[in-house]
């Protein structure tokens, strides 16, 4: 290699070579795109399950994959495995089934779900209990349920798919972990680990017990009528998040390593952040510092400055909560700035995409960049007169976007925030 | 690219033998006789955890509610890390430090799941009859004890650290990737003090349930991890594990007692088929050199039917002077596994029986992990 490329901090720099994305938008980036851009809402009424007595009857599911009934872990591998093949498919490396490099994944959480149980069940004469499953569970008639319901099978599936090299890594950062995925892809690559990562965020959990979990924390939208209107981050009336599924995908390179090969850089991931909040399990710090402090540690990774910015991709999940705090953070970072910085929310209209919801946004925000178009943050009907924002009102806007921060929080105090700049050439 | 030393400053350790580092050695040193229990979740053996005084690592009654017991277990073995790190009090550090946990997650309420999936073979409108009774028996708090990443979330709202978490899923490979990437992170510069770890609680059916539907535990009485034959499988434990990592001069600069140095730790995914494992292990260990005459090999290896033997094996061929498997311990911990077994070996270093120490773990169903330890 005739020359070697480095961060402002002597490290290798971590180009985007492929993309992929899924949601109840539709599937791919053209698809998404027309979407995002158009103002188009993926959330619907539910039809996947029965929603007589819940109190949410909407989401961004994603039905266009599968007839019948489909288990978590089944429609997560399928949403990762599509994205996975227009990223890798666009980056144009290495062969099919023979991915040259690591793979970091994040993945819903997922438990032996009441279809599998119920039919555990049927063998059971009498009233149930745990030992009477374990019973039937002992005769060894059901032994895909166990590979099933393991938390490394699907990224598991999804390293033998496509052939990436090394241990798969699953992970959970709550609500952040895709952003988590792409942030572990990018340190892999800087130590040198491997010059290339493929990281997914994937997330099909939206079922009858998810929404009741949620709903018994008071998290999620009750506005049901009409569904599409339900998500509306920064409004004075927001009530709550709407679950979404999707999945993103990105094929990271080591910058040396995709020239050498001539591939397309879309992009570079410069810099990352993350911040613990050890204030409460569900609520973030009221005075917003551990947000803050991401936001401001993934800049310093970037060797960026906040005036650098053109764009925050919020988390803004439509939350009471989690909005305001997002608003306020962004002031304290961008000072008088964030009156007029734009700040859109991709959950207006795809919902909140849990686990997947990282690497969706970061997948949108490259599209962002490479389009020179903003997505809106649609039902802006209702601003909050408490936190003055520029939200992308409802309609695109065309803007020159070269730097975007990606902001995902997450239950647990999980706090991670990206900055995603375009490719060099575009300088 | 900088490649820093990476020591081990801080051990956590709790199971059913009791907690604590120097117990724990003591176990290693002279393996007393398992503590199983075979009666409570018969036929299926396991190691029931000694019951921790929580209040010394939980001191509001309010968090140990807000959590199951594998959350319990887990955010109680990092306090003991901590405190062993002398990093317990020291708010600036603990602003920096960053945390791995292997998690499963998702303790049931057994109740709960139980009364319902006996109504709905009763329900007109089986659908109907679930949403209603999950809106009305389900505690809100039940979701939060059951989310993976809330035992680093716990770890940080009871211990004071906001530094940032990562959770890693996935069985037992979950626990070697998290030491794997911890020692990465800070052999490279890119971290400087690291908690890492583990929880499990085996005293639970929803997890002997999905363990047993793929034919993967043990039935009767206790055998050792390496004496199955009769009837090969896992016998789980409840057991705990963390580990403060940190580079041996910052170490050196605070004044922290090293235990040992972590060397080396692999990871590699073998597709499996007879003799893959064997191989996979053996050539992580290959990687290790040679190692000191007296050399300590701990085996975190499940019990399962054939991998098990091959992680055996590896092992044998590896020149290893005593080989130990913490299941005979403390049972398999899935998750877990790994970081208690790397933490054994350090204790063991600690408290002077080697000067070297190896690490296996297959996990039962996928993944293969080793480390390599040694007196710093």
């Amino acid at each position: 290699m005739s020359t070697q490329h480095r961060d402002a901090k002597g490290r290798p720099i971590v180009a985007v070579t492929g993309l992929g994305i899924v949601t109840s938008l539709g599937q791919g980036k053209q698809a998404n795109w027309d979407g995002l851009t158009a103002g188009r809402s993926g959330i619907h009424r539910i039809t996947r399950f029965p929603i007589e007595g819940l109190r949410t009857t909407i989401a961004g599911t994603v039905d266009f994959l599968f007839d019948g009934p489909v288990s978590a872990p089944e429609l997560s591998e399928k949403l990762a495995t599509l994205a996975a093949e227009e990223a890798i498919g666009q980056s144009g490396l290495g062969q099919p089934g023979d991915f040259p490099g690591e793979l970091f994944m994040a993945v819903p959480p997922v438990e032996m779900e009441w279809r599998q149980k119920q039919e555990l069940a049927q063998a059971i004469s009498g009233d149930v209990d745990y030992d009477g499953l374990l019973a039937t569970a002992a005769g060894h008639r059901h032994k895909p349920f166990h590979e099933l319901f393991l938390f490394g099978a699907v990224a598991d599936h999804i390293a033998e798919r496509f052939g990436t090299k090394g241990s798969p890594i699953s992970l959970s950062t709550a609500c952040s972990s895709g952003a988590t995925a792409i942030q572990m892809g990018v340190e892999a690559i800087r130590r040198g680990e491997t010059a290339a990562a493929l990281c997914i965020g994937t997330d099909g959990s939206v079922s009858a017990e998810s929404l009741v979990r949620f709903s018994l924390l008071s998290a999620l939208s009750t506005q049901n009528d009409p569904p599409e209107a339900a998500a509306k981050p920064f409004s004075k009336n927001r009530d709550g998040f709407v679950m979404g599924e999707g999945a993103g995908a990105l094929v990271l390179e080591d910058y040396d390593h995709a020239l050498a090969r001539g591939a397309t850089i879309l992009g570079i991931v410069a810099g990352c952040g993350e911040r613990g909040d050890g204030f409460h399990r569900t609520r973030s710090s009221p005075d917003g510092k551990p947000a803050i402090l991401a936001m401001q540690d993934a800049l310093a990774d970037a060797g960026l400055n906040p005036g650098d910015v053109d764009y925050v991709n919020a988390h803004g999940t439509s939350t009471p909560e989690n909005d305001k705090m997002e608003a306020m953070s962004c002031a304290a970072v961008f000072g008088e700035r964030m009156a007029t910085l734009p700040i859109s929310s991709n959950k207006s209209m795809l919902g909140h995409t849990l686990t997947a919801a990282g690497a969706v946004e970061a997948v949108i925000s490259f599209l962002t960049i490479a389009n020179g178009r903003i997505p809106p943050t649609i039902n802006y009907r209702n601003p909050d007169p408490a936190i003055p924002l520029d939200v992308v009102p409802n309609t695109a806007r065309d803007a020159t976007v070269r730097t975007v921060l990606s902001n995902s929080f997450g239950f647990g105090g999980q706090n991670t925030c990206l900055v995603l700049t375009a490719g060099p050439d575009a300088a | 690219m900088i490649q820093r030393d990476v020591v081990i400053t801080g051990i956590g350790l709790a199971s059913s033998l009791g907690e604590g580092m120097a117990l724990h050695a003591a176990a290693l040193a002279d393996p007393p006789a398992p503590h199983v229990d075979t009666e409570s979740f018969a036929p299926y053996p396991v190691h029931p955890l000694k019951p921790l005084e929580l209040d010394r690592q939980i001191p509001k009654k309010s968090d140990q509610r807000q959590m199951e017991p594998w959350q319990r277990l887990g955010v109680y073995a990092a306090g003991l890390a901590l405190d062993d790190a002398g990093l317990k009090e020291d708010a600036q550090a603990k602003s920096l430090l960053q945390v791995i946990v292997a998690a499963g997650g998702g303790e049931r309420d057994h109740a709960v799941d139980s009364a319902i999936l006996t109504g709905m073979r009763g329900a007109n409108d089986a659908g109907a009859y679930l949403n209603e009774r999950l809106m009305s028996d389900l505690r809100p708090t039940l979701f939060l004890a059951q989310l993976s990443n809330l035992l680093a979330g716990n770890i940080g709202i009871v211990h004071g650290i906001t530094g940032a978490s990562r959770t890693f899923m996935g069985e037992e490979q979950a626990g070697v990737d998290a030491i794997r990437t911890a020692h990465a992170r800070i052999a490279a510069g890119q971290a400087d003090v690291m908690l890492v770890g583990g929880a499990y609680n085996a005293e639970r059916r929803d997890m002997l349930l999905l363990l047993e539907a793929g034919g993967y535990l043990r039935k009767g009485g206790f055998a050792p991890v390496f004496a199955r034959e009769d009837g090969p499988g896992i016998i789980s434990g409840s057991a705990a594990a963390f580990l403060v990592l940190e580079p041996a001069e910052h170490a050196r600069a605070r004044g922290a007692t090293i235990h040992a140095r972590l060397a080396a730790v692999g990871a590699t995914r073998s597709r499996r088929r007879p003799g893959s494992v064997e191989q996979a292990l053996a050539g992580l260990l290959a990687g290790f050199g040679a190692g000191d005459q007296n050399r300590l090999a701990i085996s975190a290896a499940s019990g399962a039917a054939g991998v098990t033997a091959e992680e055996e094996a590896a092992l044998k061929r590896s020149g290893a002077a005593r080989l130990i498997a913490s299941g005979d311990l403390v049972g398999h911990a899935l998750e877990a596994a790994f970081p208690i077994a790397v933490a054994l070996a350090a204790a063991a270093i600690a408290a002077g029986q080697t000067r070297d120490a190896i690490v296996t773990g297959a996990g039962h169903w996928r993944g293969e992990g080793a480390a390599h330890l040694v007196a710093a």
